[in-house]
């Protein structure tokens, strides 16, 4: 544990402007975009998509679709080899839960079902539009609770409560320290609250894409405008059943990312496609498909109970929360796990307990997000420092300057904290916005652990 | 469809491109005259724009443009505007001011700011949000593009002092 603060002087990189390398390509129109490849004889990739949220797909005619002008190509399910199962985290230890194409059902309303390889993205588009489903409803389920509950249709077999399975047999990633349950009852007041956010499009202006390449000698080169570009290898290999070493993934400038191109979208599709045509394909979605069916941010429910003490002192937090992961699993693990660690966010608490379910529900899956897991967090955290402020009638920054953190305190999940910044940020913040902290307030430190 | 055959000049160079009524200047540009890759397309239906390019010097989103109506104009994408007065102030000012981050709505900007100042070389704060109105940009915030088209008018219409001055600046 560091003793003091670090002093300014011996920063050389932070305090200090950096100009971003690419700016003289970028202001030349130079800087070159996954969308911006052309290849000769390259096909188009497009997506027929479901149109039910839950349902059992009873059949996939796609005769009209491979007879439309300039199609080369119409894949399902049938085309991929061992008709398997994938995740964002499959290949590192998570479950496969999803199918790169729907075979036997759709479980939220924009799942793949049939790709379409035409000579221009129109056909492609064209002859999308002219496959055929048909489908038996199902009844769907939208809401995190409503999923959980006794009775609720179940979405996938290998998740029976509708849940993640953390570890070996837990429904939810649990964070334990000290005794909620006795400091709520011992605790002057308890503040109950609850939360919610909504799913969030990242909204990248480049939309989500990539090109697949054959080189020729049964290798081929997938220029992706990923984020994740070493693991989406790894599962575009364990999924379409190739070795690594015939793909290459190539990197370029990304039009955006913001979490929203670490998921898994295109390349085991256009590879696919790419293997099947011998041709180079490109699969980049319309801005339409970006907002409709690429991962959001997912949509939390945050439960708080907070036993608090009359001189401002929280002394125990208890929280229960439901990630909204949609359809399938992707990253949704790490995301809640990331959560459940953040808990009781940047302040010390001593007895703290959490909760956190990565719920399955018919909606479009849900992916990183700019603070995977965090964000919602925070949220949460900090209307309810408000809310618990007013409730015992505090100025807001002192409650949060008395609860903040410090170097050496023990966090929900047992790791003492280092590197802590809070108090000092608080403290920079009301400078900067004409707030006049009183002088016991100006005197805490993070490196010390009383006043003075 | 029918095809048609018309001319359009692009960048100095008269063109001859071939079309069908639908057809638009931005698939023209990206992909039948070989890379004018500046021309962006964030949605391809006019939201964002990225895709913008200078027709007779007039501010137009590509991706809504059907080039069958633009036989025998005049089409500037930032590719031909290097030599084109105050380019490389406009540039200059986007890179002082860190005005770009992932630079995808960066040549659109560009182009944006170009024609406004061509148009309006003092123009107001107010102004400036309006000219910016149609071009999105996800990284950076605006303010950075607000301060980098008042820096390239100061140093447009200052001269070699304002030129100076804010070469002087902190980046
Ligand atoms: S691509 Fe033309 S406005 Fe977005
Ligand atoms: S810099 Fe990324 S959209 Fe503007």
């Amino acid at each position: 544990m560091a003793s003091e603060a670090p002093k300014a002087e011996a920063l050389n990189v932070v305090g200090q402007p950096v100009k971003l390398r690419d700016l003289k390509k970028h202001v030349g129109g130079q800087t070159s975009y996954c969308d911006d490849l052309r290849f000769p004889r390259m096909l188009h990739l497009k997506m027929h998509r479901s149109v039910q949220p839950h349902a059992k797909l009873l059949a996939v005619d796609t005769a009209a679709a491979a007879r439309s002008e300039g199609v080369v190509r119409v894949l399902t399910h049938a085309d991929l080899p061992g008709g398997e199962l994938w995740s964002g985290l499959a290949t590192v230890g998570g479950a496969g839960d999803e199918p790169v194409l729907a075979s036997d059902k759709v479980r939220w309303k924009g799942e793949a079902i049939a790709a379409v390889v035409a000579r221009t993205p129109e056909q492609a588009e064209a002859a999308a539009a002219k496959v055929k489903v048909r489908y038996e409803p199902l009844p769907a389920v939208f809401d995190v609770e409503e999923a959980l509950a006794a009775g609720a249709p179940n979405l996938i077999a290998h998740w029976p409560g509708n849940h993640y399975i953390f570890g070996d047999d837990h429904a939810a990633a649990q964070i334990r320290l000290g005794d909620v349950e006795k400091a709520l009852a011992e605790a002057d007041r308890v503040v109950e609250n609850v939360y919610q956010t909504s799913p969030i499009e990242q909204a990248p202006l480049e939309t989500i894409g990539c090109v697949a390449v054959p080189d020729g000698d049964g290798r081929y080169t997938v220029h992706t405008g990923s984020q994740s570009l070493s693991s989406t290898l790894k599962s575009v290999a364990a999924y379409l059943g190739l070795p690594a070493n015939r793909l290459r993934f190539v990197s370029g400038s990304v039009g955006g990312g913001f979490g929203g191109k670490a998921d898994l979208a295109v390349e085991v599709t256009a590879t696919l496609a790419a293997i099947k045509t011998g041709r180079p394909v490109k699969y980049r979605y319309t801005r339409e498909e970006e907002m409709f069916a690429s991962s959001t941010r997912a949509a939390w429910r945050v439960y708080i109970k907070d036993g608090v003490m009359n001189d401002g002192r929280i002394v125990a937090r208890k929280v229960t929360t439901y990630h909204d992961s949609g359809a399938y699993l992707r990253m949704s693990n790490y995301g809640a796990m990331k959560h459940s660690t953040h808990w009781p966010g940047p302040y010390t608490v001593a007895n703290v307990w959490v909760d956190v379910y990565c719920v399955f529900t018919n909606r479009t899956p849900s992916g990183a997000m700019r603070g995977f897991g965090i964000m919602p967090a925070s949220f949460a955290i900090e209307v309810q420092m408000d809310r618990v402020a007013k409730a015992i009638g505090m100025d807001p920054w002192r409650l949060r300057l008395l609860n903040a953190y410090r170097n050496g305190d023990m966090r929900g999940h047992h790791r003492a904290v280092k590197d802590a910044a809070m108090i000092e940020t608080i403290q920079a913040t009301a400078k900067l916005s004409e707030q006049n902290l009183t002088g016991d307030l100006q005197s805490l430190s993070s490196w010390r652990q009383k006043a003075g | 469809m029918t095809a048609k055959i018309l001319s359009l000049n692009v960048n100095g160079r008269d063109e001859t491109i071939l079309c069908d009524g639908l057809t638009t200047l931005q698939e023209v540009l990206r992909d039948q005259l070989g890379l004018l890759t500046s021309v962006k397309d964030g949605c391809t239906q006019g939201g964002c724009g990225s895709c913008s390019v200078l027709v007779d010097g007039e501010l137009w989103l590509s991706c809504l443009a059907p080039v069958a109506a633009l036989a025998g104009r005049a089409v500037m994408t930032l590719e031909g505007l290097k030599q084109s007065a105050g380019i490389a102030a406009i540039q200059q000012s986007f890179i002082d001011n860190s005005a770009a981050q992932c630079g995808f709505c960066t040549p659109g900007m560009i182009l944006t700011v170009k024609a406004l100042l061509d148009a309006n070389p003092e123009p107001s704060h107010d102004e400036i949000l309006e000219a910016l109105s149609g071009n999105l940009c996800r990284c950076t915030g605006y303010l950075p593009i607000v301060e980098a088209v008042k820096d390239a008018a100061a140093r447009l219409s200052g001269g070699a002092d304002a030129a100076r001055a804010s070469e002087g600046r902190e980046g």
